[in-house]
């Protein structure tokens, strides 16, 4: 079971092709996805409510982050509008649960799916543009949509453009603690992941990375950039909808600070350190990213606290600062240092411990 | 009819404002190919530190003005040593989020070394409108477009005249043909990013006075995004006609547009109309169109 290769040995064409070749890694999924839907248990004797929060919304960040590497990592089309397109994705659901009294996996593939044809109508102009000026076509995209989500009170429902949703609710089952709430996203998780894996192994992901790779080449060996590309924004707004849906019923409030512009560079931000054109390193990146400010906040306040006798309130201000120091720090120490992220490494370290203990 | 002349008059005053903070952004996309998402921060960066030396530590205007630029410059160059060298060869979403990632460090650094309260940056410049015809017009307002219009004048001496100048654009043009020729391309970029911190320091200094100093001041380099694109990113006249038609059309929407809808148009109008640009000449008005090949 946990028995590693020392070499390619496949034998049949079929052993070559296989997704996974060694068991272990097969295995290694299935222990993952058994660990993540067991962690409850033991967070729920602990009654630690705090920790299980962190992880969904690791969690729900990493299903906009996936979204987002889909456009970016395979498809080599830059948005800087993750943020707006989850915003849509989010009222669109707050609208239909709280005023029309849908259900929430109606409102959440609804918002998927509004996003989606938002994401592509911003995506037109990626069939004449693309690079640089793709990323300014897309900052403009977060900006409009957050004025037009702002200001028209139809859609923002008025004061601090905030809409209140209940809990969701399926089959007279309420996700109305912390720890059910954790089980709805993480199926939606779950789902994404894979999802998206199988999508860059077919046809549409191989299109997608000739796209990235060479676009006029791409083209020439028969890619439809015109389909493709819209298609790529399509599902990467897909996801931000999901996502953007599911941060609304998990908060059971959709506001458009949780998504304004520094939202979608966080995400950006993610994909880029966790790893360009990975799935799984856009889960790292967005576990990174989540965790970095948690763990900053427990560093600094201890060190205040215990080392110079410096109580909470007095470092609060200057943390948010060193936050936003870092996080721009560790974005520029990444590109510069590992640009193909933590997945890069990951792969490093699995490379390392493949041969291991006979890495002659 | 007089509303109108008051609203393109403070347009264009504005907009020249505005053509001089793209002026660092098209420089360095002309020389170097990279769209620096931390002009703003760069110019909030040089306000800050003017507004702390004329405010703070009394420095008089003149020695201000001299170390703020001979600051902003030295800065220009250890970025683009540090920061921007590694990157040559990388792909275009890590070189935009290096920038995206300096404007956070610079936003960061400034609230930590000076704080996040507002500060007011003061000219000695008188505060009674000109009143000339119809046309109200502030003193402070004509001063920043002096300044403006003398610093587009003097980058269109140098890249004209002077022999730097003319390496800047033969770089901008073919960087490895000006190689051949013995232009040392890594300087010429090192060059490119002091400059764009000079006109940093001139965009801080003026639209730190206009609006004061604080962390919003680096949203001007939001704004700047419609102005080059419209004006085409690589044209530095490109840059100037943009600023001006944005100011004036901004002024506009504010004039007419605002009481219609309630406010706010002049955040939303200019990005609309960018779009629209993208979709119909993604090169601007004045920018080089680019021919692929495979």
């Amino acid at each position: 079971m946990i028995s590693r290769e020392s070499g390619v040995f496949q034998t049949s064409y079929e052993g070559d092709m296989a997704l996974y070749t060694l068991p272990l890694a097969r295995n290694t999924t299935r222990v993952v996805v058994a660990l993540l839907v067991l962690l409850p248990i033991p967070l729920m004797m602990a009654n630690n409510e705090h920790l299980m929060s962190i992880v969904t919304t690791i969690a729900l960040a990493a299903i906009g982050a996936i979204g987002l590497n889909i456009l970016v990592g395979y498809t080599g089309q830059i948005s800087i509008g993750q943020g707006a397109f989850m915003m849509v994705g989010g009222y669109t659901a707050a609208i239909l649960s709280s005023r029309y009294g849908m259900p929430f996996w109606f409102g959440i593939l609804a918002g998927g799916c509004t996003t989606a044809l938002v994401g592509t109508l911003f995506g037109i102009p990626s069939l004449r543009i693309k690079g640089l000026y793709l990323a300014i076509a897309t900052l403009a995209a977060q900006l409009i949509i957050e004025w037009v989500i702002n200001h028209v009170p139809w859609i923002s429902g008025g004061a601090q453009s905030s809409i209140y949703v209940d809990n969701p609710e399926l089959f007279g089952f309420e996700f109305n603690t912390e720890f059910r709430r954790y089980y709805l996203v993480l199926v939606v998780f779950l789902l994404a992941f894979f999802g998206a894996q199988n999508l860059v192994r077919g046809r549409i992901g191989r299109a997608f990375i000739a796209i990235r790779d060479r676009d006029i080449a791409a083209e020439i060996i028969g890619v439809n950039l015109f389909r493709y590309k819209l298609l790529a924004f399509a599902i990467s707004s897909f996801y931000a909808g999901v996502a953007g849906a599911l941060w609304t019923y998990y908060l059971r409030i959709a506001n458009y600070e949780n998504f304004v512009l520094v939202v979608s560079i966080e995400y950006l931000a993610m994909i880029i350190i966790g790893g360009l054109g990975s799935v799984l390193g856009a889960v790292f990146g967005a576990i990174f990213i989540k965790l970095f400010p948690i763990a900053l906040d427990l560093t600094v306040v201890s060190v205040s606290e215990g080392v110079f006798g410096i109580p909470y309130q007095d470092v609060a201000n200057f943390l948010a600062n060193m936050q936003l120091f870092l996080f721009g720090a560790l974005i520029i120490f990444f590109l510069t240092v590992e640009p193909e992220g933590l997945a890069r490494m990951w792969e490093h370290v699995k490379r390392y411990f493949r041969l291991w203990p006979y890495s002659y | 009819m007089e509303f109108l002349f008051d609203l393109t008059a403070n347009g264009l005053l504005v907009g020249l404002m505005y053509s001089l903070v793209a002026l660092g952004f098209v420089l360095i996309y002309k020389a170097t190919s990279v769209i620096n998402f931390a002009q703003g921060d760069l110019l909030m960066f040089a306000g800050y530190a003017a507004a702390v030396m004329t405010g703070g530590h009394g420095m008089p205007l003149w020695a201000m003005v001299l170390v703020l630029c001979a600051g902003m410059v030295v800065l220009g160059f250890v970025l683009e040593r540090g920061i921007l060298r590694p990157m040559v060869g990388q792909p275009v979403v890590s070189v935009i989020m290096v920038t995206i990632g300096l404007s956070f460090v610079l936003q960061g650094l400034v609230t930590i070394i000076w704080g996040a309260s507002t500060r007011e940056l003061a000219l000695p410049v008188r505060f009674e409108p000109y009143i000339v015809g119809p046309v109200y017009i502030s003193p402070i307002n004509l001063v920043a477009a002096v300044i403006a219009i003398l610093f587009l004048i003097g980058f269109g001496v140098f890249f004209t005249r002077s022999r730097l100048g003319v390496a800047m654009r033969a770089v901008a043009d073919d960087q490895q043909a000006s190689m051949v020729v013995g232009i040392k391309v890594p300087r010429v970029f090192a060059l490119s990013w002091a400059i764009a911190g000079l006109a940093a320091a001139a965009g801080g200094i003026i639209w730190g006075n206009q609006i004061g100093v604080d962390t919003f001041l680096a949203l001007v380099g939001l704004k700047v995004f419609p102005v080059v694109i419209l004006g085409g990113l690589d044209s530095i006249g490109g840059a100037i006609i943009g600023g001006l038609l944005m100011g004036v059309i901004e002024s506009l929407a504010a004039g007419y547009l605002d009481p219609l809808v309630g406010g706010g148009t002049k955040d939303f109008i200019p990005y609309v109309l960018m779009i629209l640009v993208l979709f119909i000449r993604p090169y601007g008005f004045f920018g080089h169109e680019t021919i692929e090949r495979v």
